[in-house]
């Protein structure tokens, strides 16, 4: 018996049981389009942290300013400025594992131009920042030494404030104003995008350390080597913890603290932080996909309970086929053909309804999705699978019936 | 076209129902040959049915041995059994048995089907065949559209069109009225001097009546076989 036959006879007995066919193909369809979406969504979140990984920048470990006992009352990070310039250096300098370690003096303020304005963050940095951040300067040039050492007063702008600014024309050599004080853009930073926590890291306006120190930050700062941070880079394959335990160590010495005495400043590993949600995420999508996957199994039961009943109604026909000369193989596969197909017109629609559902997803829920094609592929193999798995049972079935007693079945 | 098609020495068959035995064809030895019209009589139960599934290669006996055509298909598995049914035989039910919401045409090309014919020779076989038993104008009805004749004509179209040698054809007037049950016989007699060996199951005499050789049966054996002087069923519908 050939397959377009076996085909024909299939869709004929499905058509025949329209509504129990449709309602069978349900648990399937829903099955499958709930995979996708699940795994739309989940991919989606993971997508974001990866995101987030790479715009933070490879191993990258913290540095905030701690806090001071002072009579017992302890205040929250970075509300006395433990950490200067200094300690960056030695931290650079001293520790192997380390590839570069840049100090960072933040402050926020309204940057004019002509007659526009736009309030954003500054930072004044040192090169090594760019370096940790792995961000490039994709437009005009980055900071000269002689610029760095001599409170230079030049700035590099994120896009955001680029766009903000400027428009579409360009800011390179235009002059702007940050806190009163003229600044000329030399240069545009690469888009980043959001961070962790959400910000728009694009909205950014960095300056050599010496003149947000000198000329931005006012006087009280001025004469202090104090920095707000200190953003460090472990060197590729280095081991993060190690890094982390021997910069500790190099800072309570510096700090000159005694044993006992708690840290005057704190680390924070965002890498690991970014991995342990990479790794909770990865995890979550497992989770959705695992999910969405029982209702495939329930879907797949379905369709196995209406072939039984299918075999069962159709016994006289099984044995009139068999009378007329069908072999057991011809009834197996018409009865497995036709599961298959149940499942596969029902992964068919449930693909098309869950691409559907994850762009009503991003659209209505605002959250990202990730459609992969592979999930596609992975939803329409399993519904296939199920069909044949499930569909197994009853068509084997209904090929061991004996001609005689198939025919004489009331 | 003569020979012997059917040989069958000391069939048995025996059903188990739990610890009991039901003896339900015990040692029948016959021969027909190819061309006999023949028809098998006897009261309920006496293993006509039995006989005529296990003639038709629907079932295996439990003793003795069965020639068809020269070849031993007693011996045949279920796969083989199902190709000797599909090249050689026909098969002509009391209930018609026809597959519901499905054209005559299907209907009759279904046997085509499982020897492996293209879609476009199974339609021209059928349609040949249900112009032969004169419904080549309700080619497209379902079986539900058709009246009892009309069904059965379809189902006697079906046991035709694989050319079989043989049709079996189990109390085929068992629920027609009595001019329609002598259609039935008069097409049956019709394939029977085109060369097709027929045996018919019947209750009534006048359907046997038909037939060139009765034999009778009575507790799963053969009591009486007798020629018989056939009536002709085309003359007395005219
Ligand atoms: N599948 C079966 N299981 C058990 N016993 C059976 C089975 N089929 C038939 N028998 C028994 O075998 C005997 C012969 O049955 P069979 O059907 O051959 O009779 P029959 O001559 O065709 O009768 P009828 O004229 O009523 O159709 C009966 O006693 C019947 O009860
Ligand atoms: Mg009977």
């Amino acid at each position: 018996m050939n397959f377009a036959a076996t085909l024909r006879i299939a869709l004929l007995a499905l058509r025949v049981n329209k509504m129990r066919s449709a309602l069978t193909m349900l648990g399937i369809i829903i099955g499958v389009a709930a995979v996708i979406v699940m795994i739309a969504v989940g991919g989606g979140a993971q997508a974001r942290v990866e995101d987030q990984i790479r715009s933070l920048g490879s191993n990258i470990i913290m540095v905030l300013s701690g806090s001071m006992t002072s009579g017992g009352a302890r205040g929250g990070a970075g509300s006395q400025p433990t950490i200067s310039e200094d300690d960056a250096y030695a931290i650079g300098r001293e520790i192997e594992e380390i590839q570069a370690a840049a100090p960072t003096l933040r402050g926020n303020g309204q940057v004019v131009f002509g007659n526009t304005n736009w309030s954003t963050v500054f930072y004044g940095i040192t090169p090594d920042y760019l370096e940790v951040r792995e961000w490039a300067v994709i437009e005009g040039r980055g900071f000269e030494p002689a610029e760095m050492n001599g409170a230079g007063k030049v700035a590099l702008i994120g896009q955001t404030v680029a766009r903000n600014l400027f428009g579409d024309a360009s800011p390179i050599d235009q002059v702007i104003r940050v806190r009163k004080v003229p600044l000329t853009v030399i240069g545009v930073l690469d888009r980043k995008g959001q961070s962790m926590t959400g910000q728009d890291q694009d909205d950014i306006l960095l300056m050599p350390i010496s003149t947000a120190r000198k000329r931005v930050l006012g006087a009280a700062m001025a004469k202090s080597r104090s920095v707000s941070s200190i953003m460090v880079k472990v060197r590729q394959g280095q081991d993060m913890s190690a890094a982390d335990q021997r910069m500790r160590e190099l800072l309570r010495q510096r700090h000159r603290l005694q044993p006992g005495q708690d840290d005057d400043f704190f680390v924070r590993n965002l890498s690991e932080i970014l991995q342990a949600q990479e790794a909770s995420s990865k995890v979550m999508a497992l989770l959705l996909a695992a999910v969405a996957s029982v209702s495939l199994l329930v879907g797949g039961i379905g369709i196995m309970n209406i072939m039984l009943v299918s075999v069962t109604e159709r016994t006289r026909e099984i044995g009139l086929r068999m009378a007329v000369g069908a072999r057991g193989r011809d009834i197996l596969t018409q009865f497995l053909v036709e599961a298959v197909t149940l499942s596969l017109i029902g992964g068919a629609i449930g693909i098309l309804l869950g691409v559907g559902g994850a762009m009503a997803v991003a659209e209505l829920a605002g959250w990202r999705t990730e459609l992969s094609g592979a999930s596609i592929v992975l939803a329409a193999g399993f519904a296939g699978a199920v069909g044949i798995f499930f569909g197994y049972y009853p068509a084997r079935k209904a090929s061991r019936l004996l001609p005689i007693e198939a025919l004489r079945y009331e | 076209m003569a020979g012997t098609l059917i040989r069958v020495e000391q069939l048995a068959k025996e059903y188990r129902m739990g610890s009991n035995v039901v003896p339900a064809l015990q040692g029948v030895s016959l021969e027909i040959q190819a061309g006999e019209f023949v028809a098998v009589m006897g009261p309920s139960g006496s293993g006509k049915s039995t006989f005529m599934n296990l003639l038709g290669c629907l079932d295996h006996p439990s003793g003795g041995s069965y020639w068809l055509d020269g070849e031993e298909v007693s011996q045949l598995s279920g796969d083989e059994l199902a190709q000797v049914r599909n090249r050689k035989l026909g098969f002509v039910f009391q209930h018609f048995n026809l597959l519901a919401r499905t054209s005559a045409l299907d209907n009759v090309g279904l046997p085509l089907l499982y020897s492996h014919m293209p879609l476009h020779e199974r339609r021209q076989q059928a349609e040949r065949r249900l112009q032969q038993v004169g419904l080549a104008e309700r080619m497209d009805h379902h079986p539900a559209q058709l009246s009892g004749g009309q069904q059965q004509r379809v189902a006697i179209a079906r046991a035709l069109v694989n050319n079989p040698q043989l049709v079996l054809a189990d109390e085929p007037t068992g629920a027609l009225d009595s001019r329609t049950s002598i259609e039935i016989m008069a097409l049956l007699q019709q394939l029977n001097r085109e060369g097709i060996t027929i045996v018919v199951v019947t209750h009534e005499h006048d359907v046997a009546s038909f037939a060139g050789r009765i034999i009778n049966f009575r507790d799963g054996r053969v009591i009486q076989d007798h020629a018989n002087q056939a009536a002709d069923a085309a003359a007395m519908l005219a």
